[in-house]
């Protein structure tokens, strides 16, 4: 038993350590290791192409983590207060941003959005009431990116915060409010620090579901190029060093994130 | 409520247009012309082979997916220590927050030409070939899914009460029919929650056999990606999306269903 542990962990990360391993090869071979050497980094960072996808990615992923924790929580609150069908209409959506492929939903939001910027944009150039400057064109880039990433995480941080609140403590609510607390400085005082772990945790989760997406981005990107995008199209061409060095950057990215989030849903039982 | 209207705008909306264009025509230049025809849905059998891929491989992954987890499952609930239990269990979570992309490719290098099978030359066995075939695609399959199997069923197996193995025991029961009448009955619910979440994500997937596959074994996720981002064919395209969900939606009431029955009418059968 023991040992069939052992031999899971090894497959679950021996892949991830031959990526790491072959980030520092010095050879510019993929497949040969002719022993260590950081320039792969150096290599990866000063290719425009390269920071252009990180700069694309770390925009919308910032982007999309704010928008979500900030919406998918008032989201939450206000589901507290809701009951009957609405609340039903909700829990269905909910569950079907989880559920349905994520393919699926790159597919949706690519033909919707362009079908909408198709009529949307001669009403903008209409409409548009400066003259000598012409009407933005809506474009797919990084309003759809945001769009639907948000769209996706913010399902992810309803559920986070829902079960944060449904721990809560609800008399220290009733007991401030016999106190004569308004209900927003109730709101402020006792419920956001004891959410706020949860909330926190949502944005990292949303911000690398965001970072780390391939698919969704792969519909909906438009002109613009993601750092996933960018290592998929390259391994096309053939895996080199410079894309493990990639690789090697966005795990640790990932790693980081993750630590930090899971230290924060943690707080809440010494919080109390 | 903005979440409300975002969720319903972002993800209900594009849903629906999904549907809207599976009845519509191909324009010649590609994209879309509305029109109410059930040809894209007659022209089906064209995609006949990503579906049949699709529906023996994503199975079978789940299968093997489940073989696999739970030996490893059962180790972190009842037999490691608990000391070890919270890192072990955080180990087998971490990959799985990582980035999909990266951690498959990794693949491309242990089954490709200077990996497994060079090893394998050395003992003789020649000319054998594992990236690019369907078996490649299985373990990529394993490979990513196997952390999303292990949790849910962990977390039914550590929730249950060890005193009722003590009293088999008691009562003249060998440990393997403790097993079967004890133990793995009251694990359903977690190898239901388990094969579900990972059969749902794999009957969408595009990444592995995109990368594992080759162009020889595709899934109707890449099919998706050929008919909306290369031939621009939206309403088929659109079709397909639909049958895939419809097929997912029934296959997964199905199971639900089954699973319902063997576990006596539970109600904790589901993904929350």
């Amino acid at each position: 038993m023991r040992l069939y542990a052992a031999a899971v962990y090894i497959f679950l990360y021996a892949p991830i350590a031959i990526i790491v391993l072959f980030s520092f090869n010095a050879g510019r071979h993929a497949s040969d290791f002719q022993g260590f050497s950081a320039q792969w980094y150096g290599r990866a960072l000063s290719n425009p192409f390269v920071v252009d996808a990180l700069t694309t990615s770390l925009i919308v992923a910032a982007t999309t983590a704010i928008l979500a924790s900030l919406f998918g929580t008032m989201a939450a609150l206000a589901l507290q207060q809701v009951r009957g069908p609405v609340r039903a209409v909700f829990d269905a959506m909910i569950y079907v941003a989880i559920m349905v492929p994520g393919i699926v939903i790159g597919i949706a939001t690519l033909i919707a959005l362009v079908t909408a910027f198709k009529f949307l944009n001669p009403l903008l150039e209409a409409v548009w009431p400066f003259e000598g400057a012409t009407a933005p064109r809506l474009n797919m880039g990084y309003l759809s990116l945001i769009a639907a990433h948000t769209m996706f995480t913010m399902a992810l941080v309803i559920v986070i915060v829902r079960a944060r609140l449904a721990g809560m403590d609800r008399s220290l609510i009733e007991a401030s409010a016999d106190l004569y607390a308004t209900p927003w400085a109730t709101f402020r005082q006792i419920t956001l620090p004891q959410i706020s772990p949860a909330i926190l945790a949502g944005f990292l989760l949303s911000f690398t579901f965001s970072f780390d997406d391939f698919i969704i981005a792969f519909f909906v990107a438009g002109s613009q190029t993601t750092l996933p995008i960018y290592i998929f199209s390259s391994i096309r061409r053939g895996v080199t060093p410079e894309i493990n060095a990639i690789g090697t950057m966005v795990l640790a990215v990932s790693l980081v994130l993750l630590v930090v989030s899971q230290v924060m849903l943690r707080k809440r039982t010494n919080g109390k | 409520m903005p979440a409300a209207a975002w969720l319903f705008v972002m993800l209900a909306l594009p849903l629906l247009v999904v549907v809207v264009f599976s009845f519509g025509e191909r324009a010649a230049a590609g994209g879309y012309v509305p029109a109410f025809t059930f040809a894209q849905y007659a022209n089906l059998p064209a995609r006949w082979a990503a579906f049949k891929n699709t529906l023996i491989l994503a199975p079978l992954g789940t299968i093997v997916a489940l073989l696999a987890a739970y030996p490893l499952a059962y180790y972190l609930a009842i037999k490691a220590s608990p000391r070890l239990r919270t890192g072990l269990l955080i180990l087998v979570i971490v990959p799985f927050w990582t980035s999909i992309l990266i951690r498959t490719y990794a693949w491309i290098y242990i089954l490709g030409g200077r990996g497994i099978p060079e090893l394998l030359e050395h003992l003789g066995i020649d000319d054998l070939r594992l990236i690019n075939t369907p078996f490649a695609v299985l373990v990529g399959i394993v490979y990513g899914y196997l952390p999303l199997m292990v949790f849910p069923i962990y977390v039914s197996l550590e929730k249950f009460d060890q005193r009722l193995l003590e009293a088999a025991s008691d009562l003249g029961s060998p440990p393997w029919r403790a097993f079967l009448q004890v133990t793995l009955p009251l694990s359903i619910p977690g190898v239901a929650t388990g094969s579900m979440l990972v059969f749902i994500l794999l009957m969408g997937e595009f990444l592995i056999p995109a990368l594992l596959g080759g162009g020889k074994v595709f899934f109707v996720g890449n099919a998706l990606v050929d008919l909306f981002l290369q031939s621009r064919n939206w309403a088929f395209g659109s079709a397909v999306a639909a049958t895939l969900v419809i097929v997912m939606l029934v296959t997964v009431t199905l199971y639900m269903r089954l699973m319902r029955r063997t576990s006596g009418q539970r109600d904790d059968v589901g993904l929350f």
